[in-house]
């Protein structure tokens, strides 16, 4: 018996066995829909927006079937603010080498040719940063939410428990 | 085509009107629920697949976190008599301004026949000077680049806001003391805690 | 035209909610209808009759996009709209749990330590 296999028998976190396991199949699929949604942005309907939101409720399946320790071991809130952080700044980032052909957000890469995957210049790159961005920054305001403000101070918590022993 | 429009717009309205007079907190926010996806089923007809994506998805996460926000509380409804004033000014000024929309969307372009003056050129050079097949992400990250940059921005700020008003105390030790009191201070709570100035 | 001004009285509905309901969460309920009644009018003033999505598929020419395709442009500025309302709901919710759990009610005419 493995490690997910005690996660999902253990009925005193979490949901009932049903729903984790049915969790178990559905989470991969809702991640790549998520994928392949940011990826194809710009030849198919969708983009950074819609896909970092599916990601993000991804990871909120995940803590309301499992409980916050198991989407916490996934990603912590140092990753969390790490990603958000680096999504904002990528955009950023690429908008700024934009001046390397003229203007702020010039779109400096070879176009390739349409309807294939690379293509479109830096469209790609721009909805991959806000994907990653509003996928990281959703889920950390959701735990923030439900675990109401311990996510973010742990250390703090940790050093006034140290103090009280 | 307009009909099926008018029948899923008043669905929204009484979804609406059930959402707002409720009693119960969590059956209003159910409501919500359903004002919402009934919203992304009209995007779709109206020819914004990209958008009724977007609204599917996220009105889950509204429910989400709004259910999470009312069902560890107590959800009973708050009891006491209506304020008159504020329900009947609010009543005038409300008729005042729809009779002014009436007026007002005699104004503008008829449904169905959008003026595009600025949008015909994205759509007929979009496709080809971005090399984006989709227009609407062309135009998002191409074209109007500077819009996401800001939504970017006011998304960052939000997020952050919330985590500042959610944290428990603050990195430094005055701000336990300050945490208890709420409001104005008093004098001497000044004097208290701010001594070493 | 009947189409505008049904959205125009889900403003007013929304609106309604804002100003005169004493409940915390029911504030933010109106704030979310006032939203989806914006998006709605937005989209719905692009929409062309007959018009299919702003997306080229293979073998379509732009002229032909051009000649039957919706307008973009509210689409694209909806469509960061509705994110950030998302991200601003999420700043009220917070507000909302706090006020909670400071004062013990939703009511907004129990909290008055800011009176005056």
């Amino acid at each position: 018996m493995d490690r997910l296999e005690q996660e999902i028998r253990d009925t005193s976190k979490g949901m009932t066995p049903i729903v984790k396991t049915i969790t178990r199949f559905a989470i991969g699929i809702i991640v790549i829909f998520g994928a392949y949604i940011i990826l194809y942005g710009h030849l198919t309907p969708g983009g950074g927006f819609a896909g970092g939101v599916i990601l993000a409720s991804s990871y909120v399946l995940l803590t309301l079937a499992f409980g916050k320790d198991m989407a916490l071991s996934k990603m912590g809130n140092t990753a969390a603010s790490i990603l958000d952080n680096s999504g904002a700044l990528a955009f950023v980032v690429i908008g700024l080498l934009g001046f390397t052909g003229g203007y702020f957000f010039y779109n400096f890469l070879p176009k390739g040719e349409q309807f294939q995957l690379f293509s479109a210049g830096f469209i790609p790159l721009l909805n991959i940063a806000i994907g990653v961005k509003v996928t990281a920054s959703l889920f950390a305001i959701f735990m923030a939410l439900s675990i109401f403000g311990r996510f973010i101070y742990q250390a703090a918590e940790g050093e006034e428990r140290e103090s009280e022993e | 085509m307009e009909i099926v429009l008018l029948f899923l717009l008043a669905f929204m309205i009484i979804g609406s009107i059930i959402a707002i007079e409720t009693k119960n907190l969590l059956s209003s926010v159910i409501s919500v629920g359903v004002v919402g996806f009934n919203l992304s089923i009209i995007f779709l007809m109206l020819g914004a697949p990209d958008i009724a994506i977007t609204q599917v998805v996220v009105e889950i996460l509204i429910l989400v976190v709004l259910i999470r926000a009312t069902i560890t509380t107590d959800n009973t409804s708050i009891e006491g008599p209506r304020d008159t004033f504020p329900f009947v000014s609010s009543l005038i000024f409300f008729g005042l301004f729809l009779m002014f929309a009436f007026f007002a969307v005699q104004e503008i372009p008829k449904f169905g026949e959008p003026i595009m003056k600025v949008s015909k050129e994205y759509l007929r050079t979009g496709p080809e000077k971005t090399g984006a097949a989709n227009v609407v992400t062309a135009i998002l990250l191409d074209f109007r680049a500077y819009d996401t940059l800001g939504e970017a921005t006011v998304l960052f700020t939000s997020i952050i806001g919330a985590f500042v008003i959610l944290r428990r105390k603050g990195r430094k030790g005055k701000a336990e003391v300050d945490e208890e009191k709420f409001g104005i201070l008093e004098d001497e709570d000044i004097k208290q805690n701010f001594e070493g100035f | 035209m009947i189409l505008y001004f049904l959205s125009m009285v889900l403003l007013v509905m929304g609106l309604y909610c804002l100003v005169a309901k004493k409940n915390i969460v029911k504030k933010i309920i109106g704030i979310v209808i006032i939203e989806y009644s914006v998006n709605l009018f937005l989209v719905l003033v692009g929409y062309r009759s007959g018009g299919i999505a702003p997306i080229l598929v293979k073998g379509m020419q732009a002229e032909e996009l051009v000649q039957k395709g919706v307008d973009p442009l509210p689409q694209a500025l909806v469509l960061t709209s509705i994110v950030i309302g998302l991200g601003t709901m999420a700043l009220m919710v917070a507000l909302c749990l706090r006020m909670y759990e400071k004062f013990k009610t939703f009511d907004m005419s129990k909290i008055n330590t800011l009176k005056g």
